[in-house]
């Protein structure tokens, strides 16, 4: 069976007030399902992997072969809880340690 | 060589220079290397001035951008005769069917822009298209609807563009996509804007051209057109003087 590819993002998150862990991982699965529907969630394979709520910072896991669909759909995305929110995309990267090395949160 | 990423619609308020400033700023930390600011049609050169000085603390190329809302073919004119040598881009925000198509036909015209809400008036057809690849008028894209529209509305307006990239990509007419946004919140980075791209069927490498190469292009041909030593695309006066 072919392995299947995975890429690790580095989100900052934008908002004047503070986002916990839960509110972001159902505002970008809302995203995600709004924009392509349950079926193309289904194949982001989407996870949260960290979430820094000092930093606003957060890693998540997403398939290779979906990483412009999340990309699209986090783009997209501008209130998290009523909370107006950016969310930017610092690095997509193969590998965790790898992005940890290359960003900073 | 690395790319420039141009964002030719920011629209921050030119008159307020603390809300230009931080836009400006969170542009340049966004990954910008150019915006083009909107300027009302009665701007002072004073107003022009300082939005530059705020560009170059930032480290950022400023183009000067209007946006003529005409209503006939005739205003569409004028206007252009007025802002072309002044500015370095003209928008045309085209709301009626004739004024597309003169738009379209003149060479004076950068950007063709069209309601974003309003689908019945959204004339980019072929035969737009076919007028704007023999002028010199690309299709600019505002990606600021796609991110506050929900539902219905975006639904139509993802359809519109879906088909609207096709006809433009089909007569080779230069897409640019811009923010068109005046709130920092909704600003994106040059990748996420090329990311929702994808949502109306631009392929990866044209997605990156029309943040960077396509608007780059438009704004460094029309400084090159404003120069002294311009007489015609491709001719430029070198060297002045009795021995030549």
């Amino acid at each position: 069976m072919k392995r299947v590819k995975r890429r690790y993002l580095a989100l900052a998150i934008e908002s004047s007030e503070m986002i916990r862990a839960d509110e972001f991982v159902d505002a970008v699965w809302g995203a995600v399902s709004k924009m392509f529907g349950e079926c193309g969630a289904s194949q982001t394979s989407l996870s949260l992997i960290s979430f820094d709520e000092q930093k606003s910072f957060a890693v998540m896991r997403a398939a290779h072969t979906a990483i412009e669909m999340v990309r699209a759909a986090l783009a997209t995305m501008t209130k998290i809880g009523n909370k107006p929110t950016a969310v930017h995309v610092l690095r997509v990267s193969g590998t965790i340690k790898a992005l940890y090395r290359k960003t900073k949160p | 060589m690395r790319r420039t990423y141009a964002d030719l619609h920011l629209c921050a308020d030119s008159d307020d220079s603390e809300r230009v400033s931080s836009a400006i700023g969170k542009a340049s930390r966004l990954g910008y290397g150019l915006v083009g600011v909107p300027f009302p049609t009665k701007c002072a050169g004073a107003q022009f001035d300082r939005v530059r000085k705020i560009c170059e603390e930032a480290g950022m190329e400023l183009a000067s951008r209007v946006d003529l809302r005409p209503r006939t073919p005739e205003e569409l004119i004028n206007g252009l005769r007025k802002f072309r040598r002044r500015l370095d881009i003209v928008a045309v925000l085209c709301e009626s069917k004739s004024v597309a198509r003169q738009a379209a036909r003149d060479r004076r015209v950068d950007l063709l822009n069209f309601p974003q809400v309003d689908f019945r008036r959204r004339f980019f057809d072929a035969a737009e298209a076919e007028l704007a690849s023999s002028s010199l008028a690309a299709f600019e894209i505002d990606v600021k609807p796609l991110l506050v529209l929900e539902g219905a509305a975006r639904i139509r307006l993802l359809s519109s563009l879906r088909r609207e990239v096709a006809t433009a990509r089909e007569f080779h007419v230069p897409i640019v996509v811009s923010s068109g946004v005046s709130d920092e919140l909704l600003m994106r980075k040059p990748p996420e804007l090329a990311a929702l791209t994808s949502l109306f069927n631009l392929d990866g490498t044209s997605a990156r051209d029309a943040v960077s190469k396509n608007p780059v292009a438009i704004v460094k041909r029309n400084r090159e057109k404003l120069g002294s030593g311009f007489v015609a695309p491709g001719i430029r006066v070198v060297r002045r003087g009795k021995d030549c």
